[in-house]
């Protein structure tokens, strides 16, 4: 499977990443190997066979709807990189002009 | 001899005969991380005054009489993975370079109930991703056995710190053999337990169906004392299992009557260097005639487990690092709009390897692709988990090499992403079908480097591979020898 460069820059964009030209180049050089090497798989016929995304079989267990421990305001403040009167800060959103 | 040269075992009797302080113990430990760290990299941060401080309550404890854990006292490392408060968590990516967690990991948690004395943070792969320890922000790790080599990865911190006694034991993380391929290069031992078997609660997110925590030791004994400190249920975390935790010295103490290897054909074809080859087939005829019966047993679907992890762990993580977006922590690139902050954020924060996984995982996840590579991978997994399930009507334990090599050359795979995937191709399908498999030294090659042996067992029956991998540790000597540094 050939990943385009132009392919690449869209997945980039869904992944929120902003790439140089060079990488670019190189993503789309090798991804497209390693989707040709996984290729492989479809050597199995696996059109019976259900998918697996739970290895170890348990039931889910939900813990009691009690109030626990959590963060206070100024915990969880002093993580984020910009913040204004309790308030995260990010850049502008809507440009209002 | 020096304390840092002790395992936990070892020490503790010392400590409790009181021939021994923690706080001796913490100091010859942090004189050897003086000594060695320029030469090998290990560590992200040290955290010294607090280790000498907790060995100090310790000793205090122990004066007044109180009941001690069996790890009081003792000086560990952590992967750079695990939440601990208050104290820089990187995950060795430049997007947490300054990141201070608010709370503690539940594996941080109970290691500081058992009065752990934690010495520093250990260099990784940026987010767990990689299999030689180069893809780290903060520059690679040597491997102590030969400078120029590899330690292998992710949690190559973790494998030298417990080799070249920086510590005596430590935790990292496993997702496609990160415990395990590190292990067998540095001649420590390394478990990857069962999925579930330890809480991921405040462990940072790689790929969540194929995560697990696992210890690091010198020897098959204090591998056991970690986990044992550590396992069982944690409310915090829905994917921990709560089937009780047995008492895993015990299972050390029986011989290897009754028990049967399985050799699956499909780990000792060629393309394995042959010393590897010769000291894995030393160590089965090892465990033979210490009362293990083996019979040949066959993985047909091995060959699929490479290709069906780099699918599955892409997907995931692309999902799982979304997370990182500038907004609540961690590093935020200046941008005039939020747009264009995401993007630089994401752009500069990740490293290669990161942002070619999320690529690839955004594209198998991606509409008109999905059914073809997620959903194919995750069928293919369900054959790669029948095979170990047949498998094991026919044995107790599998028996296979660690790896297909002993270290390679730092920047000797950098350049081409799928020969350093195939570095994995003993360890991954352990992840894929959620078993235990425990890694513990059976050599070196010609070179003085390490070979590693791998076991592997059952859902939940770590106590079967402690049971033969202590009783061929107590037949050979390979993990007493130490790296000249």
């Amino acid at each position: 499977m050939k990943i385009s460069p132009q392919e690449v820059e869209r997945l980039a964009k869904l992944a929120w990443l902003k790439l140089d030209p060079e990488e670019v180049k190189r993503y789309s050089q090798e991804l497209s190997s390693i989707l040709d090497y996984v290729e492989t798989l479809n050597q199995l016929d696996t059109s019976q066979v259900s998918p697996t995304y739970h290895v170890v079989p348990q039931k889910s267990h939900l813990r009691k709807d009690e109030i626990g421990r959590s963060l206070s305001q100024e915990e969880f403040l002093s993580m984020v990189p910009a913040h204004e009167e309790g308030a995260v800060k990010v850049p502008k959103i809507i440009d209002i002009e | 001899m020096e304390p840092f040269h002790l395992t936990i075992f070892e020490s503790q009797a010392l400590l409790k005969k009181k021939s021994l302080s923690a706080k001796e113990l913490t100091e010859s430990v942090l004189k050897r991380i003086e000594a060695t760290q320029p030469k090998l990299n290990t560590f992200i941060t040290l955290c010294e005054e607090s280790a000498l401080c907790c060995a100090k309550e310790v000793d205090e404890k122990r004066a007044r009489g109180e009941a001690l854990s069996p790890l009081a006292g003792i000086p560990i490392s952590l992967k750079d993975i695990f939440l601990t408060r208050g104290m820089k968590t990187t995950c060795s990516s430049r997007i947490l370079s300054d990141f201070i967690p608010p709370y503690d990991a539940t594996v941080v948690d109970r290691l500081k109930k058992n009065d752990v004395v934690l010495v520093g943070k250990a260099n990784m792969d940026e987010f767990a991703m990689g299999s030689s320890n180069e893809n780290s922000y903060f520059g690679p790790v040597k491997n102590p056995w030969d400078l120029e080599r590899t330690p292998g990865g992710s949690s190559g911190g973790s494998a030298v710190s417990v080799s070249a006694g920086q510590c005596l034991g430590s935790f990292g993380t496993d997702t496609g053999g990160s415990v395990r391929l590190p292990a067998a290069l540095c001649s420590v031992v390394g478990l990857k337990p069962t999925y579930g078997r330890i809480s991921r609660y405040g462990v940072i997110a790689f790929a969540s169906s194929l995560d697990q925590v696992g210890p690091l030791g010198k020897t098959v004994q204090d591998v056991a004392l970690l986990l044992e400190a550590v396992a069982g249920y944690d409310s915090f975390d829905s994917t921990s299992h709560p089937i009780p935790v047995p008492s895993y010295q015990t299972a050390l103490k029986k011989d290897l009557k009754g028990l049967t290897m399985g050799i699956p054909d499909e780990y000792f074809r060629e393309g394995i260097d042959p010393e590897v080859l010769k000291a894995v087939h030393t160590a089965i005829d090892q465990l033979q005639k210490l009362g293990a019966k083996r019979v040949k047993i066959s993985l047909p679907h091995s060959s699929y487990a490479i290709p069906v992890y780099y699918l599955i762990c892409t997907a995931e993580a692309s999902s799982n690092l979304a997370r990182y977006d500038g907004v609540q922590y961690g590093f935020r690139a200046t941008a005039s709009t939020l747009a264009e902050m995401y993007l630089k954020t994401r752009g500069e924060g990740f490293g290669r390897e990161v942002k070619r996984r999320i690529m690839l995982g955004t594209f198998v996840l991606s509409s008109g692709y999905y059914d073809a590579y997620y959903k194919k991978a995750s069928q293919v997994r369900t054959l790669i988990q029948k095979d170990f399930t047949e498998a094991f009507k026919q044995c107790d334990v599998i028996v296979t090499p660690a790896s297909p090599t002993t270290a390679f050359k730092l920047g000797e795979k950098t350049e081409n992403p799928l020969e350093m995937y195939l570095t994995d191709i003993f360890t991954t399908s352990v992840n894929l079908a959620g078993l235990p498999a425990l890694v513990l030294p059976c050599g070196f090659d010609q070179k003085q480097l390490p070979i590693g042996l791998q076991l592997i067992g059952p859902h939940f029956k770590e106590e079967r591979l402690f049971q033969m991998g202590h009783a061929y540790e107590s037949a050979t000597d390979w993990h007493t020898r130490k790296p000249s540094l």
